[in-house]
């Protein structure tokens, strides 16, 4: 069974008045335990409006959201507790630290969830740990801290209710290339060790070719692809139409291609793209 | 050679209660109409340098010279300040009308500039960016691109002959991106106007004459796009990446193909490794 099933979903905005907008039309997914997925479409595209179905914060239009195989608006007890399951980061969410303390900031949402002190306390160090915020900064004002410090602090908030579903809106959006990196890790990391389930919004193609298993891509409130990295990044040409871009080691493969060096259209990482030339430099063609 | 339009002589700036320095002795000129780009991790100070080119922070020693005029004396403030312009990160916060015209006339306005002069500079400014259709748009309503146009003609509406940028892609998609990038391009060529680019986005750097990249509050290296991403080691332990097209070449380059590290644009490091494949066969 997935883990979210969402079932013809659209979501209008202002509905009635002249303002109204589509932003979701008639959207139909099923995602699974363990997936990495990477979200790409353009601002306006409708993913931000997507993923906040997904733990409930958008009611749809028409259509549902499933957790576990139950409708996530089906009581108000299941639309409060999907809040705790699938974890939401939303974009540039160091400006919504509030307390006094790093410390009392990530245990705001094991608190709410009614665990016990010690409970609390334990979640946090471990939410701390992933999000690579070290132990000394915990009764620190968010105030102090960096832009980074606080970005992840951020996020060792959402980790520290243990999601099943881990959905961060642009994570490394503004970070330096060390701040981008780090964050991705932690993420990995967080994954494998818990066994959960992350859902990616970004516009680095980069970033999502090197983590994502597998990518939705959107276009005006509809999937317009869903594959693999390797399926959907083949499609260089629509992706531009879209608006989008594509790896730069897919821009060099496809400019190689067209110089007639004999390369398949799937590239999307560079470590790959290295590893075929060297092979094809040797004599021996990999494919 | 034409004099620098800015000189910035031996300039060290400490925060208030900070215990480093975020700028340390730093000397550089900036060449007049020049393009250069500015990298650094993040408080390697980068951004304390741009705002000490318009005297939005004033160095704790040293001075920066804008067209010979120090940014120290406060009587050449304003003269300073409509020299050199400030395009910042969040274009949201930058705009202050809720007309797209009154924003870009806002700052002409506060120097006194006639009503028939200003009309001439905004109509101007909003065509030079692509957004003069938007004018009498509402500013919220806009894209993040568009929105970060709209903060370039403010800018540009005071006419300065040097615009300082930090980070103003950072929050903006693919496509404006491009907008913003392509403007600023334009500036450059068509206004011939200095500008200096700060960015995390190494692919931004490559068409700058000039890169330098700071590190710890200091000037690391210094020189054109090629030469610096050459460095590919130095700029690793500086916590920097480089671009992708010198990622890969600098790899195959390891397993011993004879590449230049320098071919920067995704065509140029075509050609490069497709004359080698071809060359072997």
């Amino acid at each position: 069974m997935p883990i979210l099933k969402v079932e013809d979903l659209t979501h209008v905005y202002s509905q009635g008045t002249p303002f109204e907008k589509v932003a979701i039309d008639h959207i139909s997914t099923e995602i699974h335990a363990g997936e990495v997925l990477g979200i790409i479409g353009h601002t306006g595209s409708g993913k931000s409006t997507f993923i906040q179905h997904l733990n409930g914060l958008l009611k749809p239009t028409s259509g549902k959201v499933l957790f576990d195989g139950a409708d996530i608006h089906a009581t108000r007890e299941a639309t409060r507790d999907v809040r705790f399951q699938v974890g939401l980061v939303f974009q540039y969410p160091e400006y919504q630290l509030f307390e006094e303390t790093v410390f009392k900031d990530i245990a705001f949402g094991p608190r709410n969830m009614g665990l016990s002190e010690s409970e609390i306390g334990e979640r946090v160090r471990e939410a701390a740990y992933f999000a690579d915020v070290p132990e000394a900064l915990l009764e620190s004002s968010p105030l102090e801290l960096s832009g980074g410090q606080k970005r992840r602090v951020a996020i060792a908030g959402v980790i520290a209710m243990l999601p099943k579903v881990l959905i961060l809106d642009e994570p490394t959006a503004g970070l330096d290339p060390a701040g981008r990196e780090s964050i991705l890790q932690r993420i990995l990391d967080y994954r494998r060790e818990t066994e959960g389930t992350v859902l990616l919004i970004s516009h680095s193609m980069d970033d999502i070719a090197r983590v994502a298993t597998r990518l939705l891509v959107f276009d005006r409130g509809r999937i317009a692809m869903d594959g693999t990295p390797a399926q959907v990044f083949e499609r260089a040409e629509q992706l531009k139409d879209m608006g989008l871009t594509v790896p730069a080691a897919t821009e060099i493969a496809l400019a190689l291609r067209r110089r007639g060096i004999d390369i398949p259209e799937s590239i999307y990482t560079i470590n790959y793209l290295r590893k075929l030339l060297v092979s094809l430099g040797e004599g021996d063609a990999p494919c | 050679m034409s004099e620098p339009i800015i000189k910035i002589e031996q300039v060290s700036y400490t925060y208030r209660e900070a215990k480093r320095p975020a700028l340390q002795d730093v000397s550089l000129d900036i060449a007049r109409g020049s393009f250069t780009a500015l990298l650094g991790h993040n408080g390697s100070g980068k951004s304390t340098l741009a705002k000490c080119l318009n005297a939005i922070l004033l160095p704790s020693s040293g001075r920066v010279l804008v067209e010979g005029m120090d940014t120290a004396d406060e009587r050449a403030l304003l003269d300073i300040r409509r020299t050199v312009g400030m395009v910042f990160q969040n274009p949201d916060n930058q705009i202050v009308a809720s007309v797209v015209e009154d924003d870009v006339a806002f700052a002409p306005e506060n120097l006194g500039v006639p009503p028939a002069e200003i009309r001439r500079r905004v109509d101007e400014a909003l065509r030079s960016v692509g957004m003069y259709d938007f004018r009498l748009h509402a500013p919220h309503l806009l894209s993040g691109g568009q929105k970060q146009r709209i903060a370039i003609a403010g800018v540009l509406a005071m006419q300065p002959q040097c615009i300082v940028l930090d980070e103003p892609t950072a929050m903006l998609d693919p496509i404006g991106r491009r907008e913003v990038l392509a403007t600023i391009e334009t500036l450059r060529r068509e206004k011939g106007i200095t500008v200096v680019l700060i960015t995390h986005h190494m692919e931004e750097c490559i068409d700058a004459d000039r890169l330098i990249v700071m590190s710890g509050g200091r000037v690391a290296m210094d020189g054109t796009p090629r030469e610096v991403f050459s460095r590919v080691e130095e700029l690793r332990a500086e916590g920097l990446t480089v671009p992708e097209t010198t990622e890969l070449l600098y790899g195959l380059r390891q397993s011993g193909f004879p590449l230049p590290l320098d071919a920067l644009h995704v065509d140029e490091c075509a050609d490069a490794i497709a004359a080698i494949l071809k060359k072997d066969r």
